[in-house]
């Protein structure tokens, strides 16, 4: 105490000691005082100024809402048919804020639910980016077992929230996978763009594909509301209100949903494509590509292996065959050719010789057979080259191809949902524009039997036969859109030339006479046509050796001849000829459209003999390609 | 008019009206947290208060001679029962503070609040005057504040060991050491800072980081604090009404019932709720601290100033806590809280100052 210091003089006394506690104990009052004061104002400042803030997290721990994802609208067929519809699905999410022991939780539901490890890792990666009570997707359609199990352990398993929701429904599946295409969850670059918080809902999904894209704004509907009070542990407590959700409109097609999956059962096991027109306005009665996916894989979220399966195929399934497949259209064009020759005053009763050919110069273009002198609808009936050779060398492509173009050949129609590659359509314009060089004659004999640079795809043969049949200038449709189908400027007299040859063709001595319809009163006129893939100098002639060498079989048609109403196209690939493998499939459909007892009854023979139906060969061939070639699995599926 | 006999007069009715009215009001708010239930809370906190009333107001007539004879002895016997925690006692919450006895379960710790302010006011009144300023009144003091205090840290249980210093500590500044001691300890102590929190388990290490920050982890050891704000901010002026409190109802307030009491009643019961209690605490400190100012004795002046001081500090730490000024160190609400240890101390403090209230009526004043 070497301090100095004025008390340290002083004599410490009894009495000092006491007036130093008193004022000492006034000091501590003092500052107790000071600091309940400040308590009261810190409880005042939290509870009066910063009372809007704390109410409302209040609320928001009290009241959970969820959005509920809208039921999507159908798709029907012209008589009210589904094609996609909703079924009731269960499905299992994870609320992240609820989450109070991951591990234990995720564990159980492993066990209940039987996941395994990459549906772990997926639900380990959401739940890192998933932030607040935004749920997380454990399992989707789960058993009606799995879920009761589930509500069953709910008490112990914090954070995880049942629900009964909806998922998309394609009755007829594959046969509409190209139509209607698929819906699926929306990936992190759509809900980016769309930045709606009903993207990233569990149980939602969008239009991914066909006219489940095309449609999406109709079909997606509003998504209701559904505020609960929930504890802490997510139990829910009461309901307080609940907004429904609207569910989206429903999208009406001009598709007949019988025929359309007649055909594609019909198809059997070929690869191809076959479209119905209606002859009076456009409608678009079937349009099938097979083979096909099933769409409620896809909108289920389909597994790696399974897509790895249907990119494998070389019968490319995951390929819209009916707008997207290119092929050289062959003879199927000649009706078109003759049409385009009256047009420019060839007279259909002139005739040609076939000598078995037509001598270009110093090469020699082959016919298929040696047809003697004919006319023109007889030129039609026996497919002969040589005549549309001769045609073809007199007037020049340039000449016809407008007339294949006001026959809808080479041109991309305004078709809902589908991506169309258009074809061509040569003349001298475009092959200048596109290899600069001139049109040669044989340019013309090669293009006038529909091969060479002419490429067009089923539902532009399609509408070709529809034209033809009708005269007038169809649009094809698959909903009731206008189109002003107008008449085409072409003389009655000379489409009446082509729709006889057509009949010929399958009613008279023609190519397609193994394919007359097996009904009383009713004829179709066609067309054959085979193209071929590789040329024949290559080696081979296309009737046989490896499938993908082999030609495409094609066919156009309409019935009945007299007054068509039913136009159609049919391209079997690789088919070896139109009158071989096409021509007996639109003998088939065109049967169903008058009687279908009869027509089922071939299809039920020939199902026998393709080892059962679709989705039956489709279940088959997957799990034989599983048990073959799991080896070397294939990534990328679709999300 | 009638003559009220002196039995009667002699016993503190404004206290136990007070008293009453605290635990009361505690009661409802437990009666509430139940879901409005008597049971499991209500109804046994209220029991337990009638008993410990009792207790205190015999504690009350026990002269003041015999806390000052046995205060010694006394704090012997906690400091041994305290390491006999650390051998026997088992763990709870994550800390070994208890003894099972069979019939109920002893926290020693809680006992040393009280223990350690009879034993410095002891040390106190029997030093010289003349010593207040020297080496002998410091060293024997800091030794028995510092040997429970770090007995009582091995539990681990920090808030019980900041309250036995801060008693001890208010014993010698009123007893009239030098304040630049005090100063001197604080500056100390805020230099140390840093060393003692490397000390600290990492739970507790977190606890306070989580305070100076409590927006940084909200969902994690944030919790408390954040879910606790919420609570008394959306509480208002006059409360979301009895019953209503979605915070605690909901189960979003951890301890509801407990350490976070406060904030159950600041829900329901608003600004005017929580100003009404800290009136309700503030008369018992200011009744307390005149019993220290009027005491006649000098043992019974340190007493009274230092359990003051003991109940003191539950209060502000615990609101502080509840109101995110300071850590989540689990220390309940006096009278309010859930739980037999607290109130049975705060009884046992009540029970003193009684003693020494009825003390200074018994004879002439020997201090001015």
């Amino acid at each position: 105490m070497r301090r100095k210091n004025p008390r340290q003089t002083m004599p410490i006394t009894e009495a000092w000691r006491g007036m130093t506690f008193t004022r000492r104990t006034l000091l501590v009052g003092g500052g107790q005082m000071a600091v309940g004061a400040a308590l009261a104002t810190r409880m005042a400042y939290i509870s009066v100024v910063d009372n809007d803030r704390y109410v409302l997290e209040s609320e928001s721990n009290r009241v959970n809402l969820t959005l509920v994802p809208p039921r999507r609208g159908w798709i029907v067929d012209r008589h009210g048919k589904a094609l996609a519809n909703n079924r009731v699905s269960l499905r299992i999410d994870i609320i992240p804020d609820r989450l109070h022991n991951k591990d234990l939780v995720l564990g159980q539901l492993r066990t209940l639910l039987r996941l395994d490890g990459d549906a772990m890792d997926r639900i380990e990666r959401d739940l890192k980016a998933a932030s607040g009570f935004q749920p997380v997707a454990v399992a989707e359609d789960v058993t009606e077992q799995d879920y009761s199990a589930v509500l069953v352990r709910l008490p112990d398993l914090s954070g995880i929230a049942p629900a009964r929701g909806f998922a998309r429904n394609y009755p007829t599946g594959a046969a509409v996978g190209h139509l209607i295409g698929y819906v699926g969850a929306p990936n992190a670059e759509e809900y980016e763009k769309a930045k709606n918080p009903l993207y990233i809902t569990p149980g939602f999904k969008i239009g991914k594909d066909g006219l489940e894209k095309y449609f999406e704004d109709v079909l997606k509907g509003k998504p209701g509301a559904r505020r609960v009070e929930v504890t802490a542990r997510g139990k829910v407590v009461r309901d307080l209100n609940t907004q429904p959700d609207v569910q989206g409109k429903t999208v009406h097609l001009t598709i007949d949903a019988d025929l359309q999956e007649y055909v594609a059962r019909r198809m059997g096991r070929e690869s191809g494509a076959a479209i119905v027109i209606d002859c009076l306005n456009g409608d678009i009665l079937s349009f099938v590509s097979m083979p096909s996916f099933d769409p409620n894989s896809f909108s289920d979220g389909i597994s790696n292996s399974e897509y790895a399966w249907l990119r494998a195929d070389d019968h490319q399934p995951l390929i819209n065959k009916a707008t997207r497949g290119l092929y050289p259209p062959g003879s199927t064009l000649k009706p078109m050719a003759a049409i385009a020759a009256m047009e420019h005053g060839v007279d259909p009763g002139e005739k040609h010789t076939c000598i078995g050919g037509y001598r270009l110069g110093s090469r020699f273009f082959r016919c298929l057979g040696r047809h003697g002198t004919i006319d023109m609808p007889t030129a039609i009936e026996k497919s002969c080259n040589s005549y549309f050779y001769w045609l073809g060398h007199r007037l020049g492509y340039d000449a016809i191809a407008p007339t294949a173009r006001l026959l809808g050949l080479g041109e991309e129609y305004q078709l809902a949902g589908s991506a169309q590659r258009y074809g061509t359509i040569p003349d001298s314009e475009w092959k200048m524009r596109k290899y600069h060089r001139e049109w040669s004659a044989s340019d013309s004999l090669n293009a006038v039997i529909g091969q060479g640079y002419v490429l067009a795809n089923p539902l532009q043969l399609a509408v070709m036969a529809a034209r033809i049949a009708s005269g007038r200038a169809l649009y094809p449709r698959l909903i009731n859109r206008q189109f002003e189908n107008k008449p085409l400027p072409f003389a009655e007299e000379h489409l009446a030339v082509a729709r006889e040859g057509m009949n010929r063709v399958v009613n008279g001595p023609g190519t397609a006479v193994r394919s007359r319809l097996p009904l009383d009163g009713i004829a179709m006129a066609g067309k054959t046509g085979t193209a071929q893939v590789r040329g024949l100098a290559s080696g081979g002639n296309g009737k046989g050796g490896t499938w993908k060498y082999r030609d495409h079989g094609l066919f156009v048609c309409f019935a009945p001849v007299d007054n068509p109403r039913y136009a159609a196209s049919v391209v079997i690939e690789h088919g070896m000829g139109g009158s071989r493998a096409a021509a007996p499939v639109a003998k088939d459909i065109f049967t169903f459209l008058y009687d279908r007892e009869k027509a089922m009854a071939a299809l039920e023979g020939f199902e026998a003999g393709w080892g059962g139906t679709i989705t039956e060969r489709m279940n088959r061939d997957y799990a034989a390609w599983k048990a073959g070639a799991s080896s070397d699995p294939e990534p990328g599926a679709p999300r | 008019m009638i003559p009220v006999p002196p039995a009667i007069q002699r016993i503190p009715w404004k206290l136990i009206a007070l008293l009453s009215a605290i635990t009361g009001f505690g009661l409802l708010v437990l009666y509430s947290a139940a879901g409005g239930n008597a049971s499991p809370w209500a109804l046994q906190q209220g029991t337990r208060f009638a008993i410990f009333l009792t207790m205190a107001l015999a504690i009350g007539r026990i002269p003041l001679r015999f806390f000052e004879d046995f205060s010694y002895l006394g704090y012997l016997g906690v400091a041994v029962l305290l390491v006999a925690v650390e051998l026997l006692g088992f763990v709870g919450g994550g800390s070994q503070r208890w003894l099972n006895l069979g019939f109920m379960n002893l926290q020693p710790s809680e006992l040393m609040k009280v223990a350690i302010v009879l034993a410095l006011a002891r040390f106190y009144t029997q030093l010289p005057p003349g010593e207040t300023r020297s080496w002998t009144a410091l060293w024997p003091a800091l030794v028995m504040i510092g040997i429970p205090a770090a007995l009582v840290m091995l539990q681990p249980d920090l808030g019980t060991a900041l309250a036995i210093c801060a008693s001890g500590a208010i014993v010698m500044f009123v007893a009239g050491l030098p304040l630049w001691w005090f100063g001197s300890a604080v500056i100390a102590g805020a230099a140390a800072l840093p060393i003692l929190f490397s000390m600290l388990h990492d739970y507790q290490q977190k606890r306070v980081l989580i305070f100076l920050d409590p927006e940084s982890d909200p969902l994690g050891a944030g919790y408390h604090i954040s879910q606790s704000k919420i609570a008394i901010g959306s509480g208002g002026i006059s409360g979301k009404g009895f019953l209503n409190g979605s915070q605690s109802h909901l189960d979003y307030l951890p301890e509801g019932h407990t350490d976070f009491i406060f904030a159950t009643m600041a829900e329901e019961w608003g600004l005017i709720g929580g100003l009404a209690l800290m009136f309700g605490f503030f008369l018992l400190l200011r009744w307390s601290t005149r019993v220290a100012m009027n005491a006649r004795t000098r043992f019974g002046q340190l007493v009274a100033t230092g359990l003051t001081m003991t109940i003191f500090f539950y209060i502000a730490i615990n609101l502080m806590m509840v109101m995110g000024l300071a850590p989540v160190v689990g220390i309940p609400l006096p009278l309010f809280s859930y739980g037999g240890s607290s109130m049975l101390t705060i009884m046992t403090c009540v029970g003193i100052v009684l003693a020494i209230e009825n003390d200074s009526r018994t004879g002439v004043r020997r201090f001015h």
